[in-house]
């Protein structure tokens, strides 16, 4: 449509939609009253709802009150530990008040406070890379705005490079290394290795902790086995720290496996998130590349949007650097990691109970972190939210964050229904 | 481009002789990047231990003594929304009562567009993220499309459209020789361009110049791009900062919407509500009919998506909480006519003193010129010997902030610009 319209007008004097405007030289002015502009964007259509985000908006519009939201992995609204972090964040936002702190423009690569603890909180305050100032910090706009960084620096300097993506990972339809198996529920190890040894010098995005959407990690013998692979390809590691506190309860053990590669003296890149959190770029020598890449870095940012947000950036700075609110803030995580094991243990006990079938349903309990994948496919999905109104990913994963006990017998009813009776 | 087949030759030539060896260090063919040329400004003020300097380089506000602001209506706002609203995330499209307040304040409280929801509207990274998100549509539903861009504007534009990889051409618009705007050359490159160009406009208080064009050339802008069938696209980062009074500041608007322009919009709330560290900002694009916007709104998210995922929260709040409120809002009108008010102020100042000082040049222009800077006409080199020997910091191309300017700095100011230019 576009394309006929350019160049070509016609004079109109209705608010039809075809009406346009006469082309010509010059002339005196003329009234431009009746006469509509066809948009340019007239053959714009209607973008499909975002598979995840778009669960959310889906279950809002629900009127019936068993409905669950399993979607988005963000905690559920009345629950005890979102108080607690919300109570967090008021301290931290009553220190920033009291301060008076001003809402100035920060530096492109971010708050250097709020970098520094980020950092540290990923590799430990006395990993010697820090020490070597081998780290490069950029504040990014939560994951994804970190992921589209290194996106954007990955396309920059190599491209042509291939990125090797699990399958499944969050949001991206295409994958290049097995990971999920659906037949144990579980890690398809020996296909992941096997995939990874392809063409040498690729990108391995590799989930830190609680790999999303399927919450199957790696054990530490695994990852060993990984980074000895990654190694030998000469690959670059690049992980995605989601959930770091989240998955075990405990930030060190969360962030072990990054910790395993920047040991061997790895070259990395991490995107961090504090959503359940900027991201960090290990260098094996030189400090002064960190600070090359670090002005790459900032030459995409500028243009994407000139520098990042602030509050946030200050109250993660201010909780972390605090050793009170820190504490608290570990503890919180802790309670959280722990209420996520009891609500897998409860449907797990509830599936086991109900289900006569005699399946196995302990994957529930070997997964971690916020999600589960439950092994439904698409079509059982829909009879969730269809008949069950419980709202869920078309992939099988649902959120425990949004989960309380109480909704576990109602949920595994739901669960075995789909599983068995649709196909 | 030359960067990358640079790159892409040298790893050609060298993986064949050094194989694993080259590859084991992944970022040695980086580059060190180019320092912005506005913020690099800053790192060099801050940097300089002179008791005398003077920072009139980025274009924050700042009051008579040289300090950031936080205005009042916000720090209220902060005080009632503390600890009280939960950090979920936002719908990808933003707030939507915030973006509902932002576009009464561009189209008019009772604008017919908003009535018939003819408008698709997302929350937006400030006035960045609304232009490269705009830049970003542009490139995926009319990849062939070319945007202009004036002579001179903000250095980040040029970056956004490029990295949005939009064709990019540039149209007249400042003229050296009286400091203001080169109209005649303007209307020329409007007539020339190929029917359906992109173009960009200040919608008020241009940067870098302060030159706006007047409302009836505003008028004969509008009547000419409608001419040949342009898309209008307007990035309005200072309503409300340039005469003090927003409805008077979105004139310009108002009159290409009267003309029938279905046009975009990129506006933010850094300056005018000294929100800058939040990124509050806000794209839009009338379109033809409800449906339209609904697709076009649900396009833009899609972009985002991949990009951020959903806005910031804080910032919207703040937003939303003091134009959804009488009395913040009116407090709010009063703050900005405040700050329009204090820089009106300095600019006849930073003329006054320098007429005072028996200056051989022309300075009208400084009154003539409006928002927050001024476009000195200073060269490169004396900008160069403002700072080296009076530690004066401004961007190269002579744009002076005036925000920077106060009562206790301005008369040093003006004193250093006539050392540097009374034998020009």
């Amino acid at each position: 449509m576009h394309e006929k319209l350019k160049g070509k007008v016609k004079l109109g004097s209705t608010t039809n939609s075809t009406a346009g405007f006469i082309k010509t030289k010059s002339f005196g002015r003329v009234s431009m009253v009746a006469a509509v502009n066809v948009s340019r964007f007239e053959g714009v259509t209607m973008a499909p709802p975002d598979p995840i985000l778009g669960v959310s908006e889906a279950f809002k519009a629900d009127t019936d009150e068993k409905k669950l939201n399993l979607g988005v992995g963000a905690y559920e609204p009345k629950s005890y530990s979102l108080m607690c972090l919300m109570l967090l964040r008021r301290l931290a936002e009553n220190l920033m008040l009291e301060r008076g702190e001003n809402k100035e423009y920060l530096p492109i690569e971010g708050l250097a406070a709020f970098n520094k603890v980020t950092a540290e909180l990923l590799f430990g305050a006395d990993n010697s890379v820090l020490k070597e100032q081998r780290v490069a910090t950029v504040q990014g706009l939560s994951g994804t705005g970190s992921l589209r960084l290194a996106a954007a620096l990955i396309e920059r300097y190599f491209p042509g490079a291939k990125v090797l993506i699990s399958s499944p990972t969050w949001e991206f339809p295409w994958s290049e290394y097995r990971y999920y198996d659906p037949k144990t529920v579980g890690l398809d190890f020996e296909g992941m290795i096997a995939d990874i040894k392809a063409p040498g010098g690729s990108f391995i995005l590799l989930h830190g902790c609680a790999h999303n959407p399927t919450g199957i990690d790696p054990t530490p013998e695994q990852w060993e086995k990984i980074a000895d692979v990654i190694q030998e390809k000469n690959h670059i590691p690049f992980f995605d720290v989601a959930y770091q506190g989240f998955a075990s309860g405990s930030l060190d053990n969360d962030a072990s496996s990054v910790r395993l590669f920047a040991t061997r003296g790895m070259e990395l890149l991490v995107a961090q998130s504090y959503s359940k959190k900027p991201w960090s770029l290990c260098r094996k020598d030189w400090s002064n590349e960190c600070c090359l890449v670090k002005s790459q870095l900032k030459r995409l940012a500028r243009p994407m949007y000139s520098n990042p947000p602030v509050h946030g950036a200050r109250i993660v700075a201010n909780v972390v650097g605090n050793p009170a609110l820190f504490d608290e803030w570990k503890a919180e995580m802790e309670m959280m990691a722990g209420r996520i094991k009891n609500v897998r243990q409860k449907l797990f006990d509830s599936l086991s109970a109900k289900d006569k079938s005699g399946k196995d349903w302990s994957f529930i309990l070997r997964q971690i972190g916020m999600f589960s994948f439950t092994g439904l496919n698409k079509a059982q999905s829909d009879n969730m939210t269809n008949k069950w109104h419980v709202y869920m990913t078309k992939d099988g994963r649902i959120s425990l964050a949004g989960l309380s006990l109480a909704k576990c017998e109602y949920l595994a009813d739901a669960i075995i229904d789909s599983y068995h009776n649709v196909s | 481009m030359a960067m990358r087949s640079l790159i892409s030759e040298r790893v050609s030539c060298r993986s064949s002789v050094l194989g694993a060896r080259w590859m084991s260090s992944w970022w040695r063919n980086v580059e060190p990047a180019a320092k912005d040329p506005i913020l690099g400004v800053t790192e060099a003020f801050l940097a300089d231990p002179s008791p005398d300097k003077v920072n009139v380089g980025v274009g924050a506000y700042r009051d008579d003594n040289g300090k950031p602001v936080v205005l009042e209506c916000v720090r209220e706002a902060e005080r009632r929304i503390a600890g009280t609203a939960n950090m979920e995330y936002l719908p990808m499209g933003g707030s939507v009562k915030m973006v509902e307040e932002t576009l009464k304040l561009a189209y008019g409280d009772n604008s017919e567009f908003i009535k018939d929801k003819r408008i698709a509207a997302v929350q937006s990274l400030s006035g960045t993220g609304a232009c490269r998100l705009f830049a970003d549509f542009q490139n995926r539903f009319h990849p062939d499309s070319q945007i202009y861009i004036p002579v001179p504007t903000w250095s980040n534009h040029h970056n956004i459209w490029r990295d949005a990889h939009v064709t990019q051409r540039t149209f007249h618009y400042y003229h050296p020789g009286t400091k203001g705007l080169d109209f005649a050359a303007l209307m020329d490159d409007i007539k020339n361009a190929p029917n359906g160009s992109f173009f960009l406009l200040h919608a008020c208080a241009h940067n870098p110049t302060g030159v706006d064009p007047s409302e009836e050339q505003w008028k004969e802008i509008s009547y000419q791009i409608k001419a040949k069938g342009h898309f209008p696209f307007f990035d309005m980062a200072y309503q409300g900062f340039a005469s003090g009074d927003p409805e008077r500041d979105a004139k310009a608007i108002r009159i290409f919407l009267k003309d029938g322009h279905l046009l975009g919009l990129a506006q933010s709330y850094a300056k005018n509500m000294g929100l800058y560290g939040q990124r509050v900002g806000c794209l839009s694009v009338l379109c033809e009919d409800e449906k339209q916007a609904v697709a076009v709104k649900s396009q833009l998210q899609q972009l985002a998506r991949p990009m951020y995922s959903n806005p910031p929260v804080h910032g919207a709040l703040i937003v939303s909480t003091i134009l959804g409120d009488a009395e913040l809002k009116k407090l709010w009108l009063k703050e900005v006519q405040g700050m329009a008010d204090r820089i009106i102020g300095m600019r006849t100042a930073l003329r006054e003193n320098l007429e005072k000082l028996g200056s051989p040049l022309s300075w009208k222009h400084i009154t003539n010129q409006i928002g927050m800077f001024c476009y000195s006409g200073l060269t490169p080199e004396q900008v160069d010997r403002l700072t080296d020997e009076y530690h004066i910091y401004m961007t190269r191309n002579g744009r002076i902030s005036m925000a920077g300017v106060t009562t206790g700095n301005v008369g040093y100011l003006a004193n250093a610009i006539h050392e540097v230019t009374k034998s020009a």
